[in-house]
């Protein structure tokens, strides 16, 4: 691993207006090693590969890869010299198919007639496994990420960049991925990457480099760190993680009873007969591969679709066929999936993106009119309270860096002081000590009474912090259990095993039946 | 049976200058680009066709005249809307008026003129197939050159690299541009080519279908053109049937008092539209159905970022 370095960076700078966001950025990744980039929401890392894959240009600075002067003007010349690159948000088409996403990201003399064998072989190879004719709108996030991974390892890269990867990744599919990695690093492909996770970072990578404010600040091998050395070069301070309390439980608070409703999207997942209940100080977690109902659940849940009126109750008020503000309105707040778009309007500023959610409860509207002054204090206080790195609340969501974002949206939900609280991934993209302030405020909040209901792929974030577990499996939900009675790996497995064993492959039976989307679309349950 | 196999004629032709506009907008709109100003440029095609195949006497230099015409129109409309960013919406309710207002100055001199025929192509053994023959393979060279032009950018959007490329950018330009495409060039190439595409369509009506030059005579059929496009939900194939559907029933109208059939003109004119309302309500209906159709960034301005 010794030689020349693949890729060399000194002097790097790049300004955005107020921010300084890359100040001399300096380092080296050599051959066939894993490096990892190591940093805080907001430290500058994704500008840096911005700038390595060509979509952004250094003010300052120079690259040079494998020996020579290196300065992309576009991505494509950036593929030219064999780096691609998983961006973080994914660069992916909605309305077209997975080969004809793989074949836009590649250039023109790559792609060949036989591109589906192509995928479908090295999907395979990879384990991780593609329809190239499905459509990536009807993907989940993690079927997604698996889009952008073999478009980029279908052009035999020299140097991987991945951004990261590993966040919407089951135990299984993560150890996948480390296999791949480990594999194309072995055949001579340099990866950097980019994750919060300091585990997954000590247990893969050779080479971390750590950013903190734009810096580069240390330069080390992961493996001779512990984990905890490691999150204090990041943030410079010590980290305290959030201890296990035994729950307190109170009444039931949300009660969900048979629900069975089929998916409205041709390609989703239909609800089959799903009951649970959450009680106040309970923190109910939800595992499961992505794809399985969670999304379908979710806007059910938070009433983005109506149903059977008696199917979900808070505190014993049936309110099945109500939207998201009268259940708002009922206690019910909730974080989604996507934060842009979905969880915040992109292009609005702060303030406004609170407006959204928090008008009912916070009595930000009075009859028809809306009180601006409230509005801005609530969005100072959420920045406040969960330390938002931001210029200001004028400022566009869109400007925030993911994991900013995504302590801001929680923080919005959060501090209006919900009693039933729906929360999908919580701290997808959040840097260790975001995560563990979101988690910790998680359980503040079910110790003062309120309901909490964590959907999310991170298993270690779910035994972490939840009091009650169950696994959603094609749209078929486990018994819950008190968390701890089952080991990770035990988890693990049974989110796998329960996913191939169910005969009945509702996603598979789908996608066959696009007509039937007619009936579907009026979303009746049973 | 004469007068009906006249009428089925008529109905084949009639249709003939909204598919050239209708497919020249659909690739236009596939590329993310809202251009309201095919009124605009199927008037300029008009009487740029008309006025210079009566100049030149050469049907083939006044066609091309045409297509120059619309060309240019859309190569403002694009340098406004792409370059200098102004509102797609506003940019072309902009050039519809231009165009009109320009065509009737140039128009002027050439008002009661009007142009020959133009020879009509029968297609080997096939026209002589009886009824069916002449029906269908017995047409001037411009209606055969528009089903060529469907087919044709039904295989460019979905068996070439150019054609993905395009459709790339009109759903997601922030993507595309991430992977490294030219988002603007790519849509300033569709709306060369639309604006072409109105052009001819513009001339095909002024010059074989009338043939003659009076002011507005496109009466409003640029409009019902982008109707077809949505209509079509964007396919190729569903806009044949779309013009086929208002462009028969403008025939129709025609006829049928003379049928002896008791219904005001005025309920068949407004039938197309009524048709556009229907669709556009059936296919907004399944959210997840729609969202394979619509160009995903239909009429957003694209700011390249950094």
């Amino acid at each position: 691993m010794t030689g020349t370095a693949l890729l060399q960076l000194s002097g790097i700078t790049k300004r955005f207006p107020g921010v300084l966001a890359n100040d001399e950025i300096g380092f080296s990744v050599a051959p066939g090693t894993i490096h990892a980039l190591l940093g805080e929401n907001g430290a500058g890392k994704s500008t840096l590969v911005k700038m390595i894959y060509g979509v952004m240009r250094p003010d300052q600075g120079e690259m040079r890869f494998d020996g020579a002067p290196y300065a992309p003007a576009r991505p494509s010349e950036a593929r030219a010299r064999g780096v691609g690159m998983v961006f973080q948000h994914f660069s992916l088409f909605e309305a077209l198919s997975v080969a004809e996403n793989v074949a836009l990201g590649m250039n023109k003399d790559a792609v060949g007639k036989d591109l589906d064998r192509l995928i479908i072989e090295v999907s395979e190879t990879y384990g991780l496994s593609l329809d190239p004719a499905r459509f990536i709108g009807s993907l989940s996030v993690g079927e997604r990420q698996r889009v952008e991974v073999v478009r980029c390892l279908l052009q035999n890269p020299r140097l991987l960049i991945m951004d990261e990867p590993t966040s919407v990744l089951t135990p299984q599919e993560v150890d996948v991925l480390f296999e791949t990695l480990r594999q194309l690093s072995s055949e001579g492909c340099s990866i950097l990457y980019i994750s919060h996770k300091l585990d997954e970072i000590r247990t893969l990578c050779g080479r971390a480099t750590v950013l903190r404010g734009g810096q580069v600040v240390a330069d080390c091998d992961p493996r001779e760190e512990t984990a905890k050395s490691l999150a204090e070069m990041m943030i410079g301070t010590s980290l305290s993680f959030p201890e296990r309390q035994e729950p307190d439980l109170g009444d039931e608070r949300l009660v969900v009873a048979e629900l069975s409703v089929e998916s409205p999207d041709p390609f989703g997942t239909d609800l089959v007969d799903i009951s649970f209940s959450v009680r106040a100080g309970e923190i109910l977690g939800i595992a499961g591969v992505a794809g399985n109902g969670q999304v379908e659940l979710m806007e059910l849940l938070i009433g983005e679709r109506a149903t059977e009126d008696g199917a979900v109750r808070i505190d014993g008020q049936p309110v099945g066929r109500l939207g998201p503000t009268e259940r708002r309105r009922r206690g019910m707040c909730s974080v989604p999936e996507e934060r842009l778009g979905h969880g915040a309007v992109p292009d609005m500023s702060l303030w406004e993106n609170v407006i959204l959610s928090a008008r009912t409860r916070k009595g930000i509207e009075n009859n028809g009119f809306l009180d601006l002054g409230i509005a801005r204090d609530f969005a100072r206080q959420v920045v406040e309270t969960f330390n938002v790195k931001t210029a200001g609340i004028e400022h566009a969501a869109r400007s925030l860096s993911g994991g900013n974002l995504q302590k801001f949206i929680v923080g919005r939900e959060m501090l209006q002081d919900p009693t039933v609280l729906v929360i999908l991934q919580p701290t997808w993209g959040v840097d260790a000590a975001a995560a563990a302030d979101i988690h910790r405020a998680l359980q503040e909040l079910a110790k003062g009474g309120a309901a909490i209901l964590v959907i999310s792929q991170d298993l270690n974030e779910l035994m972490a912090i939840s009091t009650s577990f169950a696994v959603i499996s094609e749209g078929r939900l486990s018994e819950p259990r008190p968390t701890g009675s089952l080991s990770v790996e035990e988890i693990g497995l049974l989110m796998g095993g329960v996913h191939s064993s169910v005969g009945r492959g509702a996603s598979a039976e789908k996608g066959a039946s696009v007509e039937r989307g007619a009936s579907a679309g009026q979303g009746a349950a049973r | 049976m004469e007068l009906f196999f006249l009428i089925l004629q008529a109905i084949i032709i009639a249709p003939i200058p909204l598919i050239f506009v209708a497919i020249g907008e659909l690739v236009v709109e596939r590329s993310g680009v809202l251009n309201l100003g095919l009124e605009g440029m199927m008037i300029l095609g008009a009487i740029a066709g008309f006025s210079v195949t009566l100049d030149s006497g050469s049907f083939v230099v006044g066609i091309a005249a045409a297509a120059l015409a619309g060309a240019l129109a859309a190569g403002i409309f694009g340098v406004l809307t792409q370059v200098l960013m102004s509102n797609q919406v506003a940019t072309g309710l902009a050039l519809t008026i231009f165009g009109l207002g320009l065509s009737a100055l140039w128009g002027q001199g050439y008002s009661g003129e009007s142009t020959a025929p133009l020879a009509k192509i029968h297609i080997f053994l096939l026209s002589d197939i009886p009824i069916v023959g002449p029906l269908l393979f017995v047409h001037d060279p411009l209606v055969y050159l528009a089903f060529a032009l469907v087919a044709g950018v039904a295989w460019f959007l979905t068996r070439t690299r150019a054609g993905l490329i395009l459709r790339a950018v009109g759903e997601n330009h922030d993507a595309a541009h991430a992977i490294g495409y030219n988002v603007v060039a790519v849509r300033m190439a569709a709306l060369v080519f639309g604006g072409a595409c109105a052009g001819i369509g513009g001339a095909y009506l002024s010059t074989v279908q009338t043939p003659f030059w009076v002011e507005n005579m496109t009466a409003g059929r640029g409009w019902i053109a982008l109707a077809i496009v949505v209509f079509a939900s964007w396919r190729p194939g569903r806009l044949l049937v779309g013009a086929y559907l208002f462009g028969g029933v403008t025939v129709a109208q025609l006829h049928v008092q003379g049928f002896g059939i008791d219904i005001d003109a005025q309920y068949l004119s407004m039938l197309p539209y009524l048709v556009t309302i229907l669709v556009l309500v059936l296919i907004s209906h399944n959210k997840a159905r729609s969202h394979l159709n619509a160009p995903a960034c239909l009429g957003k301005p694209f700011f390249a970022s950094a």
